[in-house]
C-alpha cells in the first residue's frame, strides 16, 4: 500500500457521521438539489446513472431525472411520486452522510417526522421567487418540533431572480422573523442554483456580493459534536446479559445504549423505579473495559451490588434525575387513518419500557401552516399535530423532548392491529 | 477538554448492536440468516459483541440453494465451529424433492427466486418469529425503503405502501400470531463502510472475495465462473482470468469482476473508485425494475 492511500485509509477511519433530512415539495427543486450532492460528490454510479438515463429516455423525459434515484418502489416510479421516506448515503473525506429525502405530496407530515426524528440537519428549499409560503413554515415548524439541531435554508433558483442580492436579504429576513416564533438553535441561510451548482458543492461565480459558505462546506463542517446530550446521565436498561459459563459463572452486566451523559467506572449511580444505590463496577464491551463511555455508545454496564434490575429500568446518577411520572403531555403526530380515540387506551413504547395508556385529554391541535392553536376542533386526524394528556399504567421515567430525544420521544401502538398510530415528544 | 465525538463506523456499530438487542429483547425465537457472505458475517460478528460474554443468543440460519461456492461453504462450517454458534440449514433441494418447488430450466435457470420457499418453511417449521438479515439500503432501490424492523404477514409477504412509520430509535416489534419479523441491523451502511469495518476489525471473509486465478466465461458481459450448475453454450468459452466476486450469492447468478485486490486494503481502494455498484454483477436483479421489490413481497430477504 502506498502512502497517499495509507492516509485515504486512515482519514476514512476517522469520518464524522452527519444524518439530514431534506425538505420540499413538488416544483422546489429538492431532487435536484440532491442529485446535485450525489453527482458533485461522485457518489452516483455509471451504471445507476445509465439506468436512470435510460427510464428518463423511455418515459419520454428530456433531461435526466434524478428524483427515479430514490423512488425505488414500482408504484413510485409508476405514478411518479415518492410515496416513503427514501435514505441515501454519499461520503466526501471528511464526513459520511444519511439523507433522508422526505417526500413533499403524500401523507408529507408523517414522512417529514419520520425522517426528521433522527437528524442533525434539515435542509429547507426555499424558491427565490417566492420566499416564505405556507410549506416553508409547514416544514420548518415540523423542523423545530422535531429538535432538529441545524437548520439550513436553501434559497433556491437564484438563476430565475438574476441572482439578486436583495431578493437573498428579504427572504432572510421574512424566515429569521418567523423562525423567532419557534425554537430552532442553529439557523443558516444560502443563495442556491440546484440546476446550475451555485454555491452547492462549489462557490458561486454569479453571487460575488455572498461571503458565507457554500451548501457542502456547512454539511461537512457544522459542529455536530454538541448535539447529543451529553450531561444527563441516562442509562435504559435493555438487555440483561448473564453468560452463565464456567469463566463467567457470576457475571451479570446491563446492556444498552447511553441515552444521555458520561458514565464512568466509580460513579454513584441509583437504579429507577426502585431506587436502589449502587457503584458503576466496569463498562464492558468485546474489545475491553472502557474508562468513560457517552451518548450514543452501546456498552455493557456492571454495577457493585447485587440488585434486581431488568429491561425497563433505567440507570442515572444520584444527582441528577429524570422527571418520574403517570401523568404526562406530549405533542403527538398522528400517523393512522383511524382518528385518535379520546379516553381511548393505547401501548407506548418509550425508551426500553412498554406502558399502556389512556388519553386524557386533547388541549388543542396545531395549524401548521400558521402555527396558531385550533381550540374549536379536537378531532385528532392523520397527520394532524396536537397537545394531549395521557396517564399511563406505570410512571415513566423521562425528559422533557427538548431536553433529550432519547429519553423524551415515545411511540404510541394500537392494540388490535399493533400498528404504530402515533410519535409522541414530552412536553411535560 | 475532552470531545464526545464517534467515528462513523462507531456510530454505526453502536446502532447495529442497539437493533440486534433489541431483537433479543422483543421477540422470543430469533434467528440470524447467515449465508457465509461479508454482509451477514459483519452481522454475526456485531452479534458476538453485543451479548458477549455471553454467546449469541439464537441459532444461524443457512438457506442452502445446493448452488454455492465451495469457499462460501467451507468458511461457513468454520466460522461456527469457531465461534461455537448454533447452525441450522434449510435446504432448496429439499423443497425441490418434495416438489414444493420446481427447479427452472435453461441456461438461465437459478434457483435463486426458489429460496424464498425454503426460507419461509424454515422460518414456518423452527417457529422463528425474527429473522435477522444484512440488506443494506444502499445496495438495491426496493431495500431503500425497508425498515430496521421489518413486518411480514402470515404469508410471510412485505407490503412496501403499508409499513410501520419507524421514529427515533423505537422499534416495534410487535405482532400477531404467525406473523413475523425481519430486522436488518446494518440498514444503514454502504459497501464501502462494510470494508472499512472488516479492515478495522480483522474480520476473516472467505477467500474468494480477493483477488485469485479462476476459470470462467462471459456471458452477456459477465464474468461468470465455471460450474457444475450452469450450462455453458459453445460459444461461452472456458477461460482462465485474475478475479474477486464483490457480493456473494448462489453461483448460478453472481458474476466476478476483473480485479487484482488481494488485501482488504487493496479492495478498499477498488471500491473508492469503482464506477459501477456492487450487484451490478446480480443478474437475479437485472430480470425486471422491479425485480427486488417483486422477490420481497413474496418473502425474499
Amino acid at each position: 500500500m502506498n502512502n497517499s492511500t495509507k492516509n485515504q485509509t486512515n482519514s476514512y477511519l476517522d469520518m464524522e457521521l452527519l444524518r439530514f433530512s431534506t425538505a420540499g415539495s413538488v416544483d422546489d427543486g429538492k431532487s435536484t438539489l440532491i442529485g446535485r450532492l450525489l453527482y458533485d460528490s461522485k457518489s452516483i454510479f455509471a451504471d445507476q446513472y445509465e439506468a436512470i438515463e435510460e427510464s428518463s429516455k423511455r418515459k419520454g423525459e428530456t433531461s435526466v431525472n434524478l428524483a427515479l434515484l430514490t423512488d425505488g418502489l414500482r408504484a413510485e416510479r409508476e405514478q411518479g411520486i415518492t410515496i416513503d421516506v427514501a435514505y441515501r448515503y454519499f461520503a466526501t473525506p471528511k464526513r459520511k452522510f444519511i439523507i433522508a429525502d422526505t417526500p413533499g405530496h403524500i401523507q408529507y407530515t408523517r414522512n417529514m417526522v419520520t425522517g426528521s426524528s433522527t437528524s442533525n440537519l434539515s435542509i429547507i428549499l426555499v424558491d427565490a421567487r417566492n420566499g416564505l409560503v405556507e410549506q416553508t413554515s409547514r416544514h420548518t415548524f415540523i423542523a423545530a418540533l422535531l429538535g432538529i439541531p441545524h437548520v439550513v435554508f436553501c434559497i433556491n433558483k437564484m438563476d430565475l431572480v438574476d441572482y439578486s442580492e436583495e431578493v437573498f436579504y428579504n427572504i432572510k429576513k421574512e424566515l429569521e422573523a418567523f423562525c423567532s416564533k419557534l425554537d430552532v438553535k442553529d439557523i443558516q441561510f444560502v443563495p442556491i442554483s440546484a440546476l446550475n451548482g451555485d454555491n452547492v458543492v462549489n462557490k458561486s461565480e454569479n453571487m460575488p456580493w455572498y461571503q458565507g459558505s457554500t451548501l457542502m462546506y456547512l454539511l461537512e463542517n457544522i459542529h455536530i459534536g454538541s448535539d447529543y446530550n451529553h450531561i444527563d446521565c441516562r442509562f435504559p436498561v435493555q438487555y440483561v446479559i448473564r453468560p452463565q459459563s464456567e469463566k463467567y459463572h457470576d457475571y451479570r452486566g446491563y446492556a444498552g445504549r447511553i441515552a444521555g451523559g458520561v458514565f464512568k467506572p466509580g460513579d454513584d449511580v441509583v437504579v429507577l423505579p426502585s431506587g436502589f444505590t449502587s457503584k458503576v463496577k466496569t463498562i464492558d464491551t468485546f474489545n475491553g473495559s472502557l474508562d468513560e463511555a457517552f451518548t450514543p455508545m452501546s456498552v455493557t454496564i456492571t454495577l457493585e451490588d447485587d440488585i434486581d434490575i431488568s429491561r425497563g429500568d433505567m440507570i442515572v446518577r444520584e444527582n441528577n434525575q429524570p422527571y418520574v411520572s403517570q401523568d404526562i403531555d406530549v405533542m403527538v403526530c398522528w400517523f393512522n387513518p383511524k382518528n385518535l380515540i379520546l379516553n381511548g387506551k393505547y401501548a407506548i413504547k418509550h425508551t426500553s419500557n412498554d406502558v399502556r395508556c389512556i388519553v386524557k385529554e386533547v388541549k388543542y391541535k396545531v395549524n401548521i401552516n400558521t402555527l396558531h392553536r385550533i381550540e374549536d376542533d379536537k378531532e385528532v386526524k392523520m397527520n394532524d399535530i396536537a397537545r394531549i394528556s395521557l396517564r399511563t399504567t406505570k410512571p415513566l421515567l423521562y425528559d422533557k423532548y427538548a431536553r433529550n430525544r432519547f429519553t423524551g420521544s415515545l411511540i404510541l401502538i394500537d392494540e388490535a392491529t399493533n400498528e404504530t398510530v402515533g410519535a409522541g415528544m414530552i412536553v411535560e | 477538554m475532552k470531545s464526545y465525538n464517534l467515528t462513523h463506523l462507531q456510530e454505526l456499530e453502536a446502532e447495529a448492536i442497539y437493533v440486534l438487542r433489541e431483537v433479543a429483547a422483543q421477540f422470543e425465537n430469533p434467528a440470524l440468516l447467515f449465508s457465509g457472505g461479508k454482509d451477514s458475517i459483519i452481522v454475526a460478528h456485531m452479534a458476538r459483541k453485543a451479548f458477549w460474554p455471553a454467546r449469541i443468543p439464537f441459532p444461524l440460519v443457512h438457506v442452502d440453494t445446493g448452488h454455492n461456492f465451495p469457499e462460501t461453504i467451507e468458511f461457513r462450517d468454520d466460522f461456527v465451529k469457531r465461534y461455537d454458534a448454533n447452525l441450522v440449514v434449510g435446504s432448496v433441494q429439499k423443497s425441490i424433492d418434495e416438489g414444493k418447488v420446481v427447479e427452472e430450466k435453461g441456461f438461465n435457470a437459478s434457483r435463486n427466486v426458489l429460496q424464498t420457499v425454503t426460507l419461509l418453511d424454515t422460518i414456518e417449521q423452527n417457529k422463528y418469529d425474527c429473522a435477522i438479515g444484512g440488506a443494506r439500503r444502499d445496495e438495491e432501490k426496493a431495500r431503500a425503503k425497508e425498515r430496521f424492523f421489518s413486518h411480514r404477514d402470515e404469508f410471510g409477504q412485505w407490503d412496501p405502501k403499508n409499513q410501520r412509520p419507524e421514529l427515533w430509535n423505537i422499534f416495534n416489534g410487535r405482532k400477531h400470531l404467525g406473523e413475523h419479523f425481519r430486522v436488518f441491523p446494518i440498514s444503514n451502511w454502504t459497501e464501502m463502510d462494510v470494508w472499512q469495518y472488516i479492515l478495522q476489525e480483522n474480520i476473516e471473509i472467505p477467500s474468494i472475495y480477493l483477488s485469485h486465478e479462476r476459470e470462467v466465461f462471459i456471458r452477456d458481459g459477465v464474468i461468470m465462473s465455471t460450474t457444475d450448475f450452469i450450462q455453458q453454450r459453445d460459444t461461452e468459452p472456458t477461460k482462465k482470468m485474475i478475479v474477486r466476486f464483490r457480493t456473494i450469492g448462489d453461483a448460478t447468478c453472481t458474476g466476478a469482476v476483473e480485479s487484482d485486490a488481494d488485501t482488504v486494503e487493496k479492495i478498499i481502494e477498488e471500491v473508492a473508485a469503482a464506477r459501477t455498484t456492487e450487484r451490478g454483477t446480480r443478474s437475479d436483479d437485472k430480470r425486471s425494475e422491479a425485480a427486488m421489490e417483486d422477490r420481497k413481497k413474496q418473502g425474499y430477504f
